[in-house]
Parts: structure tokens; C-alpha cells; sequence
């Protein structure tokens, strides 16, 4: 009896849960609100949203760019500052750790108005790749607390051996220890990957050339109604779009997101 | 990466104490200003969404923190099939919150969503799902229950199967009910899971932005803190004023968790 009533209420909410996104797939594709349209199925949402505002290949792209320049020196600075916190002795070491961890204590929100007068200083606002770079240091206190635990995990002779054995540091790095840690940096790259693909608040603000919006931002854009009465097919064409990504790299990267979070260092 | 961090947080950091007592509009030159900025404390817009950020903050953790423990104790035994139903209950936290909000506004806004159907099915009226100060908040609770809940049930439940199942085998021939363990074992020796799933709530709904500035656009007394930074900064174009806000959301909100992880060592113990 206690089974069948575990099934029934996970079957119960499995539904409840799965529902929305359905509903969502299921509208996209109902042309009802398409101008002049009948009741039937197609994509015509969907050509409507290619030709919204900048198009949406151009969003896309640059949704794509910001996640690149994120992910990219997110995973390099954090595995290399992961090695070196576990490896290397070196002065203002504990200081540096520190610092970042005071990042995970202020969360960003508060800091965007200086951020946006300190990007506009530096050349970076309105641009993708300083974006990417704001988006990346949010990343690095959970990026280091991994690859440090990642690095810790491996024994020191596994190293020890390669430098015997004749590799630099740098040959070791790359040879040995990269292998052992992949875990973790696969985790910190799905993190990394998930948070700025759905970033919404900084590009609001830092991106002013609708040319170079971000998804989120173009399909807020959208919804506001600020080109116009509020497309409701188009926009759930959109939401299609931007979330059948993070679905897809979370049901086959499932392993690894289970690991981020139960490792306990997860900002909220 | 300690230029990164450098640049782009520290000085970030003392950039806006030093806005914050300066006059500075967004286009234009800034010039000092004493603490006249922090005037924007009392302003009644400011009250009002101080006051709907806690009545928001408080609603969620708790709907949040209850639904997602009920979760944890549903999945928590590993059998047949709990991955699946983990899986599912986990997947919105992959999605993006502006994503979970843009689809949500489509289903308490449109006439053909299933919301609305059911609930003229059921005999109802037209409900307005964003229409007033109450709906709205009932409606972004359900939703970000929705996209959280799981995500709060796997720390939960992390924390669940780190119990010594002997402690529950000794509760049992001790005679305990299933209500009594709950109380006596399970709970106290859970506080610290909870409290960490209670930051992270607490600083979450604290900085809420993305679910009312889509849904509402901070309508009908939605408005958050951030909401109010925002439009400090970038309709009224005053920064000054909006840093003045940052730097006292920011004290708050360390005093705040310094205390909570105060309490959670004290219980860790």
C-alpha cells in the first residue's frame, strides 16, 4: 500500500510539475494567435519570432557569446586558481581565497549601478564580451571552491611521478592532472554555462543597443509590448528557445548538476 | 583572476560608497553631496517595497521551505523509479527565472492557458492573476515554488540520508511513532541543512527582481528592493540615490546572514 502510494503522488506532481513546460511546447506550436491565422498547428510562432526585432539569430549569437566569454574564463581561472590554492605556496595566497569568497557574500544585484559607471569607464559597457566578464567573476567563488576540492582529491604523487618522469608543471597540468579533475570542471562549466545563458538583470543594464541583447533581454522586450500589442505565440515560441537549451544540458548532464549542488557551496 | 575580481568587484565595491555620497546622475557631472542621497530611505515608495519585499520574503520561504521538506521525505528512499520522479521535480531549476516568469505571464495572462480554463471549469469567474497586490504575490509564490521546490528538496534531502539510519532503528524500538521521530530525530538533527536552504531563501526573495519586474513590472505595489534601485538609477537617472539604497540593502543583508550563520554553527553543533 505504502508503494502504491508513493507512485500515485509522484506520478501526481510529475504531472503537475511537467504541465506548464507542456503547455508552453504545446502553444508554440498552436498557430491560434497568429495574425489571420486559423486554429491549427504549425510553426508560424516561430517565423515570427525569427523576424522579431533584430532577429532572433542575432540574440541567439549573442546569448551564445556571453555564455563563451563566461564559461571559458570562468573554467580557465578557476582551474588554475584551484591548482595553485591546493599546489603552490605563495604569498597573499589566503587573501585572494578570501576575497573571492567575499564575492559569494555580496550578491551582485547591489553592486550593478557602480558596475555599469565602471564598465562605461573601461570601454565594456554595451559590449557581449564585458558581459561575459561581470558574468564570470559572479561564477568564480563556486568555480574555486570545486576545482580546489577537485585538486585536493587527486594524491600528490600522481603529480610527483610525472615530474619525475620528466614533465614541466605546466606538462603536468596538462597531462595528468587534467584528466583527474574533468569532473569538476564539467561541473563548473555547466554552472557556469546555465547562469549566464539565463542572466537577466546585468545585460538589462548593461546592454543599451538592442542590436546586442541578450535572449532574456530581446523576449522581455518582446512581452513588454515595446514594439507594439504583446505577441503571446511569438512569445512562448521564445521561451521555447531559450529554456530547451538548459533543459537539454541538464538531462544529459544531470550527473554533474546533482554534484554542484550537494557539494554545499552553492550561491543562491 | 585577481585582476578580474579586482576590477570588476572591489572596486565596484567602494565605487558605490563613494557614489552614494555624491551627487550623480546618469548623464552629466557628479559633484559631492554629504549623506543628502540617503534622503531616498524615506522615501514612501522606498517604505512600500522594503515592506512588500519582506511580506514576499517571508511567504516564500515558508511555501517554499514546507513544500520542498514534503518533497525531500517523498524521495528521500532510493527504489524504484525516485529517479525519475527527482528528475522531474528537479528540471525547472534548469531553466532560467526571467524564462520561468516570461512563461508564467503567459499562463495567468492568456484567455486559452489551462489555468483559467480549469478554474472556469470549476465554476469561478475570470481571475486576475497579476491584478491586485495579493493575487500577484499568490501567483509569484506558486511560480517560483515551481522552479525552486526541487532544488530545495535535493539539499534537503542530501541532508536527510546523511542521518545514521541506526538512530532511526533505535527511535523505532524505542516505540516512537512516525510523527514523534519526525520530531525527535529527524528535525533537530536536519537544522542545519534547513537553516542553509533558509539563506539561501532569505537572500534570494531579498534581492527578488526578475519575477516582478516581468510579471508585474512592479504594478499594484509589487515593487522590490532592487525594483526601487532600478528605477532610482535608470528612470529617475539619479545614481547617486540608487548606490545611497545599494549600500544600506547591502549592510542589511550582511547583518542578516553573518547572524544565520551564527545560529547555524551554534545548531551545527
Amino acid at each position: 500500500m505504502k508503494t502504491r502510494g508513493f507512485y500515485l503522488t509522484g506520478a501526481a506532481l510529475a504531472v503537475l510539475f511537467l504541465l506548464p513546460m507542456v503547455w508552453t511546447l504545446y502553444a508554440s506550436v498552436h498557430g491560434r494567435e497568429a495574425a489571420g491565422g486559423g486554429d491549427g498547428w504549425g510553426l508560424s510562432n516561430y517565423q515570427r519570432l525569427l523576424d522579431y526585432g533584430s532577429g532572433l539569430s542575432t540574440y541567439l549569437v549573442n546569448t551564445v557569446v556571453v555564455a563563451v566569454v563566461a564559461v571559458s574564463v570562468t573554467v580557465l581561472t578557476t582551474t588554475l586558481g584551484g591548482y595553485a590554492m591546493v599546489r603552490l605556496p605563495f604569498r597573499g595566497r589566503n587573501a585572494l581565497f578570501l576575497v573571492t569568497l567575499a564575492v559569494l557574500m555580496v550578491p551582485y544585484t547591489t553592486i550593478l549601478v557602480p558596475l555599469y559607471i565602471l564598465l562605461g569607464w573601461i570601454g565594456l559597457q554595451n559590449s557581449l564580451v564585458g558581459l561575459g566578464l561581470v558574468l564570470a567573476v559572479l561564477q568564480l567563488p563556486f568555480g574555486l571552491f570545486m576545482m580546489r576540492n577537485s585538486f585536493e582529491a587527486l594524491p600528490a604523487e600522481l603529480e610527483e611521478a610525472a615530474l619525475v618522469d620528466g614533465c614541466t608543471i605546466t606538462g603536468a597540468l596538462r597531462r595528468v592532472l587534467l584528466r583527474g579533475v574533468l569532473p569538476g570542471i564539467v561541473t563548473v562549466a555547466l554552472f557556469s554555462f546555465l547562469a549566464s545563458w539565463n542572466e537577466f538583470v546585468a545585460p538589462l543594464i548593461f546592454l543599451t543597443d538592442g542590436a546586442k541583447f541578450t535572449l532574456p533581454v530581446a523576449l522581455f522586450n518582446l512581452q513588454s509590448g515595446s514594439l507594439g500589442s504583446v505577441d503571446f505565440g511569438a512569445l512562448q515560441a521564445g521561451v521555447v528557445v531559450s529554456a530547451l537549451p538548459c533543459v537539454a544540458v541538464f538531462l544529459v548532464l544531470q550527473r554533474y548538476y546533482v554534484r554542484g549542488f550537494t557539494s554545499g557551496a552553492l550561491k543562491g | 583572476m585577481a585582476v578580474l575580481v579586482g576590477t570588476l568587484f572591489v572596486v565596484p565595491l567602494l565605487l558605490m560608497v563613494w557614489m552614494s555620497v555624491n551627487h550623480w546622475p546618469l548623464l552629466g557631472a557628479s559633484a559631492p553631496n554629504g549623506v543628502a542621497n540617503y534622503s531616498a530611505l524615506g522615501d514612501p515608495l522606498f517604505l512600500r517595497a522594503v515592506w512588500f519585499t519582506a511580506k514576499y520574503t517571508v511567504v516564500t520561504t515558508v511555501v517554499l521551505g514546507l513544500i520542498a521538506f514534503g518533497l525531500a521525505l517523498l524521495v528521500q528512499r532510493n527504489r524504484r523509479g525516485v529517479g525519475a520522479v527527482r528528475t522531474v521535480l528537479f528540471l525547472p531549476s534548469a531553466v532560467g527565472l526571467a524564462s520561468t516568469s516570461l512563461l508564467f505571464y503567459g499562463l495567468f495572462t492568456t484567455d486559452s492557458s489551462p489555468l483559467n480554463g480549469l478554474v472556469q471549469a470549476i465554476g469561478l469567474g475570470r481571475v486576475d492573476w497579476l491584478g491586485s497586490t495579493g493575487t500577484a504575490l499568490g501567483s509569484t509564490v506558486a511560480m517560483i515554488t515551481w522552479r525552486f521546490a526541487g532544488f530545495y528538496m535535493l539539499i534537503l534531502m542530501t541532508g536527510l540520508q546523511s542521518i545514521d539510519p541506526v538512530l532511526y532503528e533505535a527511535a523505532r524500538i524505542d516505540g516512537a511513532g512516525r510523527w514523534q521521530t519526525l520530531w525527535r530525530v529527524t528535525l533537530p538533527l536536519l537544522r542545519p541543512t534547513l537553516a542553509l536552504a533558509m539563506v539561501l531563501s532569505l537572500t534570494g526573495s531579498l534581492l527578488a527582481f526578475d519575477q516582478f519586474f516581468i510579471l508585474t513590472g512592479g504594478r499594484h505595489d509589487t515593487a522590490t528592493v532592487v525594483i526601487d534601485i532600478y528605477r532610482e538609477a535608470f528612470l529617475s537617472q539619479d545614481l547617486g540615490r540608487a548606490a545611497a539604497v545599494s549600500v544600506a540593502t547591502l549592510a542589511v543583508l550582511i547583518v542578516v546572514n553573518v547572524a544565520q550563520l551564527r545560529l547555524i554553527r551554534r545548531e551545527g553543533r
